[in-house]
């Protein structure tokens, strides 16, 4: 086993040590490609199921598009109406929820990081408690929280939001906390204050640019969580996209695969913009506001 | 918050008065987390102590020991135990893989959103998934049929009962173990690799006397993650399983249901309680190995 | 900061006032009529006043009515064409009956909230404390033994339970116990979970009577089907037309109305052929109900008055059901007589379950089914 050469100035070793792109004894490129390629092929199989299924003819057997071409000429009319209802509902949802979240939230998150530094690991328990208190047991009690709600807030969908904005917490702050921990923030805000800007400034034009990676992974993170919700809207009979399908499903099968592939597709989509939009330009220095 | 702007008065008021302004900040989150989490956490939790007419009992929740409830606990703890070993070992050998990839080369980006998606996204899209591929009908169940003359219905249909959710659960397991496990790979640190190398260590000696004890924490903390996950678990179990309730999440959803009938009220709230006590067992174990697993990563 | 203060103080003050308050207001008519609380036409006028009132909401919400149920597509179709100022909307069209009950709980105070009720016996039985009693103008022509006597809840349709099968297959069940046979291996299903869903409960009850037992005791019922899971016969899958046509539910214990109405929808897609076991039959009625607090009473009423007019009760008799009002129609010779005698033929003899065996039956089912069959 070489061990390699330590330059004189006593540079770092690096020779002898297998490394892939920096990383020691990470696999080979093959063994890389073996793992993935199975592991890929397997995680394929239902996808290509639900293609299939709704290629398929009928009793007679063969495939074609027609269930996709009905779907699509019959322009959500009729008996799919409802789904595009729902995807309205779900839609004003992830609204109400990511509102909730930036407005509620990430103004809470930056006082106890700037002010309350102590309350950190209290907000963070309490950010990770909804895990622990899962959707399924957390509905048994919301029934008769939201029929105090509803008189309150009137009886539209949008009031789910609420419940909404408490099961994206834990991961709408592992995004954004993970953020807040890599911007010097306190210096920041400090910089900031001294050179005159009132506070509204500074949330708006200090932190939320340097934050905007960690906000827009939260946002996004939540609508994909809204988009797919279905335990509470369910148990509390309220009409959503994931409730809509279901129906559909009970009915017509083939429509609430297609759909399914559809939405599965906007996810995809949208998470992957996550990706794209949040490492957009680095965090440049800002101490002076432009 | 606003305070009086000192560039226009130049008056400074006193950190206590300042403090108190603080913290009138946090009170709409805390009467937000109040009013949705705290309240019908203990109302759920609660409803399992009392009865119809309101007064206190431990029937309901002795309830608990009722051979159907333990046999619905049982089945929820193996499909999650099981589930949850195979999703973690699954998934820790695609994090390994993924291993030296650029975090923001495509591979890398598109696995990330491919495992956002699968974790987080729908239950219900993932049981008609399943239902198109092993169901009666699916794909795989006619190929195997057709091709090689297994039928994996003869035995009964299993699908639409516990044993069904098996795999439509690591689909989602595998996922969130590559969200949750890639940070603690990729925070090995080159200088133990070489520390191992200049003390003639190989690539055998590395994993096992290096990467895997540190890895540990992270790695039952992950699985303990997986593991909550697929017992909190509803939407998929939902839309696959119309009749029965074989696990615990299945079992609340009837009882809120059948109230009227099952002649035992407040059922929903014992089974909540029980859950909340896995839960809560579970989740402390996890934090408690992911601050272990911190230790290696400062 | 003093802004933060108000407005985290107003959060405060109107939370605590909301949560205090708590009236509903009552929902009066035009004409000065509250609607929630009329138990009968007479407390309108007549009928054109509670058309008119009803339009004036110009809302209803019905829920857990399958458009193949019964023909329940036509009734529907024909209260829009005859109220088209009145928006329907149908809700959760496989609920189970306890799901409406739970959906009324969930739903409580909310213009989303369920008008009307269509139950099976033992859930309306256990459920009336959420009604508003209400009998229609035609409220005679119904039998006694159907109907609840201050009108909380009233019988509308009923039938037989039947068994339907898909003839290619499995063989065709001569009697109860074929349904043991290996031939049937994971392909019996029934439609719903017996302590939720009518048509689950009444297969019980068939199988029950069908071996020997009387609807005193639905226990003879459960063992059957503890038998028949214990064979690995017993599929728990709710049955509907699309599993159905694509064959993941080959044998359905369902009422002879939706066995038959079944096989017409999917002719030519699937072959289906419906038997009632001969013997003891068992017969049940599903039964109307008014929500005590439905958000739009008048409509809700003028629904029922629809149902049990003429009209409505024969577009019941083509989905293959016996209407309630079927034997004073009869009389009155009102009925289609062409639909009634297309009927299928009743089994010698015909069971009923009182009130009280329905309330017995709901018990054991609720202390025994899910152990049964786990």
């Amino acid at each position: 086993m070489t061990i390699g050469v330590r330059t004189r100035n006593g540079a770092r070793v690096t020779g002898g040590l297998p490394m892939t792109g920096g990383v020691a004894h990470a696999p080979s490129r093959v063994t890389r490609t073996i793992i993935l390629g199975v592991i890929g092929l397997i995680f394929a199989i239902p996808i290509v199921a639900m293609v299939e299924f709704t290629l398929r003819k009928g009793l007679e057997g063969g495939h074609d598009f027609s269930r996709w071409i009905t779907l699509f000429q019959s322009g959500f009319t009729g008996a799919y109406r409802p789904v595009i209802v729902a995807l309205g509902n779900s839609l004003a949802l992830a609204v109400g929820t990511v509102a909730i979240v930036l407005l509620l939230l990430v103004p809470t998150m930056l006082l106890v990081h700037i002010r309350f530094p102590r309350l950190r690991r209290l907000l963070e328990f309490i950010c990770i408690l909804p895990i622990t208190i899962p959707a399924i047991v957390l509905v048994v009690g919301l029934a008769p929280v939201y029929s105090v709600v509803s008189r309150m807030f009137g009886s539209g969908v949008w009031t789910l939001a609420f419940a909404y904005g408490i099961t994206v917490l834990p991961f709408a702050y592992r995004a954004i906390q993970s953020n807040i921990d890599g911007v010097d923030v306190k210096t920041l805000t400090e910089a900031a204050r001294t050179l005159g800007a009132s506070w509204a400034n500074v949330l708006a034009r200090v932190l939320v640019p340097n934050l905007r990676r960690g906000l827009l992974a939260g946002a996004f993170i939540a609508v994909a969580v809204v988009l797919g919700e279905f335990t509470i809207a369910s148990l509390l009979n309220r009409i959503n996209l994931q409730t809509a399908l279901v129906v559909v499903s009970k009915t017509d099968p083939y429509t609430a695969v297609i759909l399914s592939l559809l939405a599965l597709i906007f996810a995809f989509v949208l998470l992957l913009l996550i990706g794209r939009l949040g490492s957009g330009p680095r965090a440049r220095s800002v101490k002076g506001t432009p | 918050m606003p305070r009086p702007c000192s560039a226009k008065s130049g008056r400074q008021l006193s950190s206590s008065v300042r403090r108190t302004a603080a913290a009138w900040g946090l009170l709409p989150f805390a009467v937000y987390v109040f009013l949705f989490l705290a309240v019908p956490t203990l109302i759920a939790i609660g409803t399992g102590f009392f009865d119809n007419t309101g007064s206190f009992t431990l029937a309901t929740v002795a309830a608990l020991g009722d051979p159907v409830v333990l046999t619905t606990f049982a089945n929820s703890f193996w499909l999650s135990a099981l589930t949850a070993v195979v999703g973690a070992v699954v998934g820790a050998i695609a994090c390994y893989a993924l291993l030296g990839t650029r975090p923001d080369g495509p591979l890398r980006v598109t696995i990330d959103s491919l495992s956002g998606v699968l974790a987080q996204f729908g239950g219900v899209m993932l049981a008609f998934a399943f239902v198109a591929t092993i169901g009666i009908q699916g794909m795989i169940t006619i190929y195997l049929r057709d091709t090689f003359g297994v039928d994996i219905f003869e035995n009964g249909v299993w699908i639409y009962e516990a044993p069904g959710l098996i795999l439509p659960y690591i689909y989602f397991q595998v996922p969130l173990m590559i969200i949750t496990f890639m940070p603690a790979l990729q925070a090995l640190k080159p200088q133990w690799a070489e520390a191992n190398a200049t003390l003639g260590g190989g690539a055998a000696t590395y994993w096992l006397r290096i990467g895997f004890p540190v890895l540990a924490p992270s790695f039952l903390g992950s699985l303990l993650l997986l593991f909550a996950n697929a017992f909190s678990s509803y939407a998929t179990a939902a839309a696959l399983v119309s009749q029965g309730s074989q696990i615990v999440p299945l079992q609340i959803r009837a009882a809120l249901t059948s109230e009227t009938l099952l002649g035992r009220q407040n059922l929903a709230g014992a089974l909540a309680l029980g859950m909340i006590v896995v839960m809560a067992v579970v989740m402390t174990g996890y934090s408690m190995l992911q601050s272990r697993a911190a230790r290696w990563q400062r | 900061m003093k802004r933060t203060l108000t407005t985290s103080l107003a959060i405060a003050a109107t939370l605590a006032l909301a949560l205090s308050a708590c009236s509903n207001a009552p929902a009066t008519t035009a004409g000065g009529v509250d609607a929630s609380t009329a138990t009968s036409l007479t407390a309108f006028g007549d009928l054109a006043a509670l058309e008119t009132a009803a339009k004036a909401e110009g809302a209803l919400n019905v829920i857990a009515l399958p458009r193949n149920w019964a023909n329940y597509g036509a009734v529907l179709d024909l209260f829009a064409q005859k109220y088209p100022e009145i928006t329907l909307t149908e809700a959760s069209p496989d609920g189970s009956s306890a799901e409406e009950i739970q959906a009324a709980d969930n739903l409580q105070g909310q213009d989303t909230a369920p008008d009307v009720f269509d139950l099976g016996l033992a859930v309306a039985l256990s459920s009336t404390d959420r009604f508003a009693p209400y009998k229609v103008s035609t409220w005679s022509d119904i039998p006694d033994a159907l109907k609840e006597e201050s009108g909380l809840y009233v019988g509308d349709y009923g039938g037989y339970m039947a068994v339907g099968y898909d003839p290619d297959a499995v063989p065709a069940p001569k009697k109860l116990s074929d349904l043991l046979g290996s031939e049937y291996k994971g392909k019996v299903s029934i439609n719903g979970d017996p302590t939720q869903a009518g048509a689950a409960f009444a297969a019980v009850g068939l199988t029950t009577v069908q071996s020997g037992g009387s609807v005193d005791d639905f226990q003879p019922g459960i063992d059957f089907f503890s038998q028949l899971n214990a064979a690995g016969n017993f599929l728990k899958v709710d049955p509907t037309p699309a599993t159905i046509a694509s064959g993941e539910t080959p044998v359905v214990f369902d009422w002879d109305y939706l066995n038959v109405g079944y096989g017409k929808t999917l002719e030519g897609q699937r072959n289906w052929k419906v038997v009632v076991f001969p013997g003891t039959g068992y017969a049940g009625y599903y039964n109307q109900a008014v929500s005590k607090d439905a958000p739009h009473p008048a409509a809700a009423r003028l629904w029922q008055e629809f149902l049990y007019s003429d009209e409505a009760q024969n577009l019941w008799l083509a989905g293959g059901a016996r209407p309630a009002r079927a034997e004073a129609m009869q009389v009155e010779g009102t009925i289609d007589t062409t639909l009634f005698d297309a009927l299928p033929k009743a089994p010698e003899t015909t069971v009923v379950p009182t009130e009280q065996q329905s309330a017995d039956a709901a018990t054991l089912l609720g202390e025994k089914w899910a152990a049964a069959v786990q």
